[in-house]
């Protein structure tokens, strides 16, 4: 990437006029590439009513805050964020466009992209800047395996990173201008009618205060195994936790479920049981002090995260462990 | 209403994974292979929305001769029809040229609704069935839990983040991207494996699908692939399950302090 050139510009998310958390962390690899590489670094919200998300922005060090305010944004649709989004790309010229990868980006992103003719690289987990080239890291096979890939079409690239890979709270403070960008959309063109956002679990357990966490997966096979989690739960005084093909059979309740799709935890000890690992279900509970893993599978990407591992049949370790644990009481 | 489904064969979940001499990707040789699984769930809600509504399950996949595995197993599960998409120029492709090749197939075959998983399980782009539509100029809806048919209409439910759902309408032709675990699996009856066997399947390639190599160029390139280094030192814990469980809770208590 030639210094000085193009410039960066961050997507910030905002839902219901918040700004997504997730969005610091692209803010913040923004902060970094354009220093790394000399580039400006621009931020883009799209709503309505979204002032106050845009101040709170330009409270953090970059140029320019580009405030896009249309009716025809005040909920978010595919269609009617690429065609506001490529207008800003077109008045604005950047080099790099830096997202997070959020459910929203999944949802728009590879369209923005592919309109322009390029490819997003999605889902990154870390960067080097190598002369001209951009390098990023994906995961690729679940976590298996990683793989460092570079946009190689014409300017700009595309890139999200998954969430994790950078510190919001890191963002350099500063003062931005905002500048109102406006667009044109016709309302017709937007295809997708969305309706109210709702949530489904009632009773909503709130594992994100929970200490001690104990969370079965897969690897537990039948739902009345679930039973032997439990105990062990219980033994411990730890709240009983899942992945997500745990809450899909409903052998546990939704608002049990940790990963991108349920709560996102950081307990002092987070006990997985029969997890492999997936990246939805990593990003839950990476923030854990302590993690440990059970798990039968000694290639299993929990393990890249766990502080402590056992190799081993889930049927017999749980059982030995709740018996120790309530000696220990 | 004819639908595509879209369906990737990717290594088994529990596969051990080589890389190959150029580092570039994993060797191919010994593994063996299966569905991607949300892909499974969007053959399942193809064959579910052909029941209610009628009409036809085109069960399509892109790859050398071997990917007519997964497309027998469509057929055998239900679908009507399968398109192999297989040309020299397919290989190694990016998530565009992948989307670019599967759109022209589409509109080949004049295809109502195209549905795929979420993401792979072996590039995880999760941006194939989004890129389709754009190609295709139709809308999308991504993440899906159900779908209704409203005449010329689809009203989708969307699983968003942290807990949320939202309920999306979009007119048809469209393409949906299938969230894993929204339905029940079914599985081939010796009844359906017998009346696979006289299904057709349509081979397209480049040419037929009228594509220069030009429009499949990638915009990415993998430089290598690698093992991940560990962010964190693993202590592995062994012995008998007892004696695991002692240690384990000691290191709990004295090492890490979290009792």
């Amino acid at each position: 990437m030639a210094n000085g050139e193009g410039g960066i510009l961050v997507y910030i998310e905002v839902t219901e006029g918040r700004v997504n958390r997730a969005s610091y962390e692209a803010l913040r690899a923004g902060q970094l590439i354009g220093a790394e590489t000399g580039q400006e670094v621009a931020a883009v919200l799209f709503g309505q009513g979204i002032e106050a998300a845009a101040a709170e922005i330009a409270a953090r060090q970059l140029q320019t805050v580009h405030l896009v305010n249309d009716a025809a944004l005040a909920s978010y649709t595919a269609d009617g964020m690429v065609r506001a989004f490529q207008q800003v790309i077109g008045q604005t010229k950047p080099a790099l466009v830096l997202l997070s990868h959020t459910y929203e980006v999944r949802d728009f992103a590879p369209k923005l992209a592919a309109s322009l003719g390029r490819v997003l690289t999605g889902d990154c987990i870390g960067y080097r800047v190598d002369g001209q080239d951009l390098v990023l890291t994906r995961q690729i096979f679940q976590g298996k395996m990683v793989a460092d890939v570079v946009p190689t079409g014409e300017k700009p690239w595309f890139v999200s990173f998954q969430i994790g890979t950078f510190r919001g709270d890191e963002c350099e403070a500063g003062t931005a201008a905002v500048a109102l960008t406006s667009v044109t959309i016709d309302a017709g063109e937007i295809r997708q009618k969305p309706e109210q956002r709702f949530k489904e679990a009632k009773a909503a357990v709130d594992l994100t205060q929970a200490p001690l966490i104990v969370s079965v997966g897969r690897g537990i096979k039948e739902q009345k195994n679930i039973e032997l989690v439990r105990k062990l739960s219980e033994a411990l005084g730890a709240e009983l936790s899942a992945s997500r093909p745990i809450c899909d059979n409903d052998w546990l309740p939704m608002d049990r479920q940790i990963g991108s799709s349920g709560q996102t935890v950081s307990p002092k000890l987070y006990l997985a049981v029969g997890i492999s690992g997936a990246i939805q279900h990593l990003v839950g509970m990476k923030g854990a002090r302590t993690i440990v893993a059970i798990n039968r599978d000694k290639d299993a990407p929990i393990f890249e995260i766990a502080d402590y591992g056992i190799v081993g049949d889930l049927f017999e370790i749980v059982p030995a462990l709740t018996a120790e644990a309530e000696k220990n009481r | 209403m004819k639908i595509i489904v879209c369906l990737k064969q990717v290594p088994k979940n529990d596969s051990v994974l080589r890389v190959n001499d150029e580092g570039t990707w994993i060797q191919d040789r010994d593994l063996s292979y299966e569905i991607n699984e949300s892909d499974q769930y969007a053959l399942e809600a193809a064959l579910q929305l052909k029941e209610k509504v009628g009409g036809e399950v085109l069960a399509l996949s892109l790859g050398p001769a071997r990917v007519q595995t997964v497309i027998k197993e469509a057929l055998a599960r239900g679908a009507d029809r399968g398109v192999h998409l297989d040309d020299e120029a397919f290989k190694g492709l990016d998530a565009y040229g992948v989307a670019t090749v599967i759109a022209a197939a589409a509109k080949k075959e004049e295809a109502a609704l195209v549905l795929t998983g979420l993401q792979s399980d072996d590039h995880g782009y999760a941006q194939t069935g989004v890129i389709i539509a754009e190609q295709l100029g139709v809308a999308h809806a991504t993440i899906v839990m159900d779908v209704e048919v409203q005449e010329a209409r689809l009203r989708v439910k969307r699983e968003l983040e942290s807990g949320y759902f939202q309920w999306v309408s979009l007119p048809l032709p469209a393409v949906l991207t299938i969230q894993s675990g929204i339905n029940t699996l079914r599985y081939a009856t010796l009844k359906g494996i017998m009346a696979a066997k006289k299904k057709e399947i349509s081979h397209y390639d480049a040419a037929t699908l009228g594509l220069a190599a030009d429009q499949l160029a990638p915009r990415q390139k993998i430089l290598r692939i690698y093992v991940p280094q560990k962010s964190k030192q693993t202590q592995f814990i062994e012995g008998t399950p007892a004696e695991v469980a002692a240690r384990l809770l000691e290191k709990l208590k004295n090492e890490a302090r979290v009792f």
